[in-house]
C-alpha cells in the first residue's frame, strides 16, 4: 500500500463538466479538502467531456474515444500516472475504457483510428490508473492520516452514505474491487462510511446505498426519477439519517431536484440535506461551510450545521 | 419455456357473453368468459440478428432465461410491465407484433446496471435495452423517445465543442420536446439556488450559457467524430436491411440510375 500512497500525493484531476456548472460545490470542496490534506492535483491540460451517459446510446465506441483522449493527455501530454475522477460517471466511463481497450480490439482499432484523425496519441490501456476521489484521499492519505489533520469534528452527526450505480456497477471494469480486506466491496461500498466515521460521523445503517436515482432519465423521465429519488430519501429518514452524504453530482444533483419536486409536484416534502461527503470531510478538516460550498447547494444546510455546532 | 411473470389471459381475450347456450346448455354469464385461441404466424426470424447488429445487443444470443435481470431491475420494481427477460425472450423467438405492445415503456430503462451485475451469462441486458429503443425507432414503430432526444441533445454539445454546459442541454432539450421551461418545481429550485448562491457564481453560471465552454482544438476530433456517427447510421441502417427499399427502387429505375448510384 505505500507504493499506493506515493503514487496518490500528486494526481491528475478530471472535474468534468458537472463540476464546472451545477456541481460547483463538489470541485470546490474536493479542491479544498486536497489541500487540507496536502494532496497536489494537477487538472487536466484541455480536458473533453467523458461522453456521460449519453453519449453511450448514440455509440458506446465513441464514449470509449472521448474517455480515452483524457487519459491520453494525461498519460502522454502530462507525463502522469493516476486521473483521479471525482465525479462517477467520469469515473466510470474511463474505467470502462480502459476495459474495453484491453480486452476489445475493435475498441482499440476504432479509438486508434480518432485518435490519429484529431492529431493525438492514441491512449494504450495500463498508461494510467483512474481512481475515484474516495480512492485517493482513502490510499493518499488514509484514516490514520485523516484523523491525525482533523481540526473539527462531525460527532453526533447521522450519515447515510449513498454511493449510486455507477461507481460499482458493472463488477468487470473495477478489477481492484471485491479483493478482500481493505479493498472496496462493489456490493456494499464502505470506503465514505470509513472516511466520515474517522470525521466522527455516525452512519446508518441504508439499505440503498447502490440504489439508482434515476439519474439517466432525470429529464427526459422525470416522473421515474422522482419515485426513485423519494424512496431513497424516504429510506434514509426512515434509517434515522439526517444528512445524506453523495460522491456523484449526478445523483447529487437528482436528489436536490427531485426532493424539490416531490414537494413541489406531488406534496411529499422530505427534510433530509443533502451534502457531499467532501463538504462534510472539508468541514471536520476545519475548513468554512464557505470553504466547501455549502451555500452553493439546492438543499439549504447552512442553519442545520451551525445548529449541530459543525460549522 | 413458459415466463411465469407476465399472464397470457389478456382483458381484450376474454369474452363474456349474456347469454349463451351451447348443445342445449346454458353457459351464459361466468361461465361463458373464455380465453380466445390464438396462432402466431408472423414471426421475424431476423430479429435477434437485428438487435445483436445494433450496440449492446451483441450478446442476446447468450441469454439462458434465468430471469436475474428481471429480478434486479430499478424500472421493474416500479412498473412490473417493464421485464427484460420476457423482452429478451421475445427477440429470441422473433414475435414482434408481441413485443411491439410494450413499445411505449422500453426506452424507460435507466442504465443502472444492475442487470448487467446479476447477469450470469454477459448479456448485457442494459445494452439489449438500449438495442431495442434504438430498434424500435429505427423501424418507425415509435417516434424518438425523450430520453433518446435528451442523448441526441447532449451529444451533439460533446461533439461538437467537446464539452457540455448543463443549461444549454436543459433549454434545448425542453425546446426540442416541446415543454416549458417554467414548470413550478424547476422555477421552486432555482430559487433555493439563489437563496445563497454569490454573485460571481451566478454571473459565471448566466455566462455560460452565452459562452459555451468548449476544449481548444477540437476541430479535428469533432470531424473525426462526425465521419464515424455517419458511417456507423449507414452500417446499422443496412443491418436492419432498411436501405433494400431504396437499393431496389434504384435498381426498377433502371441502368441509368444504378449507374449513378454505382458512382456516387
Amino acid at each position: 500500500m505505500s507504493g499506493t500512497r506515493e503514487k496518490y500525493q500528486k494526481v491528475a484531476y478530471y472535474p468534468g463538466c458537472a463540476l464546472e456548472g451545477t456541481a460547483h460545490s463538489y470541485n470546490r470542496s474536493t479542491q479544498a479538502v486536497g489541500k487540507a490534506l496536502g494532496l497536489d492535483l494537477v487538472e487536466v491540460k484541455n480536458w473533453n467531456c467523458c461522453g456521460a451517459m449519453e453519449v453511450k446510446n448514440v455509440d458506446p465506441k465513441l464514449q470509449t474515444y472521448l474517455s480515452s483522449r483524457v487519459m491520453s493527455i494525461a498519460a502522454t501530454e502530462m507525463k502522469m500516472d493516476v486521473v483521479m475522477a471525482p465525479c462517477n460517471g467520469c469515473y466510470h466511463n474511463l474505467k470502462k475504457a480502459e476495459y474495453d481497450l484491453s480486452h476489445d480490439p475493435k475498441s482499440v482499432e476504432v479509438v486508434d483510428r480518432l485518435s490519429k484523425k484529431a492529431g493525438h496519441a492514441t491512449y494504450r490501456a495500463g498508461q494510467v490508473e483512474t481512481i475515484h476521489a474516495l480512492d485517493w484521499i482513502k490510499h493518499g492519505i488514509g484514516e490514520e492520516g485523516l484523523k491525525e489533520r482533523l481540526r473539527g469534528t462531525l460527532k453526533g452527526l447521522k450519515v447515510a452514505n449513498y454511493y449510486g450505480c455507477m461507481y460499482t456497477r458493472p463488477r468487470h471494469i473495477f478489477p481492484e474491487k471485491d479483493q478482500g480486506p481493505g479493498s472496496e466491496s462493489t456490493s456494499k461500498p464502505h470506503y465514505m462510511d470509513d472516511l466520515l466515521a474517522v470525521a466522527g460521523a455516525e452512519n446508518v445503517e441504508f439499505p440503498l446505498k447502490t440504489a439508482c436515482c434515476g439519474g439517466a432519465h432525470t429529464l427526459s423521465d422525470s416522473d421515474t426519477s422522482t419515485k426513485l429519488v423519494l424512496n431513497i430519501i424516504r429510506a434514509a429518514e426512515a434509517s434515522g439519517a439526517e444528512v445524506i452524504a453523495t460522491e456523484c453530482p449526478t445523483c447529487h444533483s437528482g436528489l436536490e431536484m427531485h426532493q424539490v419536486r416531490a414537494e413541489k409536484k406531488f406534496g411529499q416534502a422530505t427534510r433530509v440535506k443533502i451534502v457531499y461527503f467532501t463538504q462534510l470531510l472539508g468541514m471536520a478538516l476545519g475548513l468554512s461551510p464557505k470553504q466547501v460550498g455549502i451555500h452553493e447547494n439546492i438543499s439549504d444546510s447552512l442553519g442545520f450545521f451551525k445548529e449541530k455546532g459543525i460549522a | 419455456m413458459p415466463i411465469h411473470e407476465v399472464s397470457l389471459i389478456r382483458p381484450e381475450n376474454l369474452q363474456t357473453h349474456e347469454q349463451l347456450v351451447v348443445d342445449g346448455v346454458d353457459v351464459s354469464g361466468h361461465w361463458s368468459t373464455f380465453i380466445q385461441s390464438r396462432a402466431i404466424t408472423d414471426y421475424n426470424e431476423a430479429m435477434q440478428d437485428e438487435i445483436a447488429a445494433l450496440p449492446g445487443g451483441e450478446n442476446v444470443h447468450r441469454c439462458w432465461q434465468c430471469g436475474s435481470c428481471t429480478n434486479s431491475c430499478t424500472v421493474n420494481a416500479i412498473n412490473p410491465d417493464f421485464n427484460p427477460r420476457y423482452w429478451i425472450y421475445l427477440i429470441r423467438l422473433g414475435m414482434e407484433s408481441e413485443i411491439l405492445r410494450d413499445k411505449e415503456i422500453i426506452w424507460q430503462c435507466v442504465s443502472c446496471n444492475k442487470c448487467t451485475y446479476a447477469c450470469p451469462r454477459d448479456v448485457v441486458p442494459e445494452g439489449v435495452m438500449k438495442a431495442l429503443s434504438h430498434w424500435m425507432e429505427l423501424k418507425g414503430h415509435v417516434p424518438k423517445s425523450p430520453s433518446m432526444v435528451f442523448d441526441e441533445v447532449f451529444s451533439e454539445q460533446v461533439f461538437a465543442r467537446g464539452k457540455i454546459e448543463e443549461g444549454r442541454v436543459m433549454q434545448r432539450f425542453f425546446k426540442r420536446t416541446g415543454q416549458d421551461l417554467r414548470q413550478p418545481w424547476l422555477i421552486e429550485m432555482v430559487k433555493r439556488m439563489l437563496r445563497h448562491l454569490p454573485v460571481t457564481m451566478l454571473t459565471k453560471l448566466g455566462l455560460a450559457t452565452f459562452v459555451a465552454p468548449s476544449t481548444s482544438g477540437w476541430s479535428r476530433a469533432r470531424a473525426a467524430i462526425e465521419e464515424y456517427v455517419h458511417e456507423q447510421e449507414h452500417n446499422r441502417r443496412r443491418a436492419l436491411g432498411l436501405d433494400g427499399l431504396i437499393e431496389a427502387a434504384r435498381r426498377d429505375a433502371g441502368p441509368a440510375a444504378a449507374g449513378e448510384g454505382a458512382r456516387s
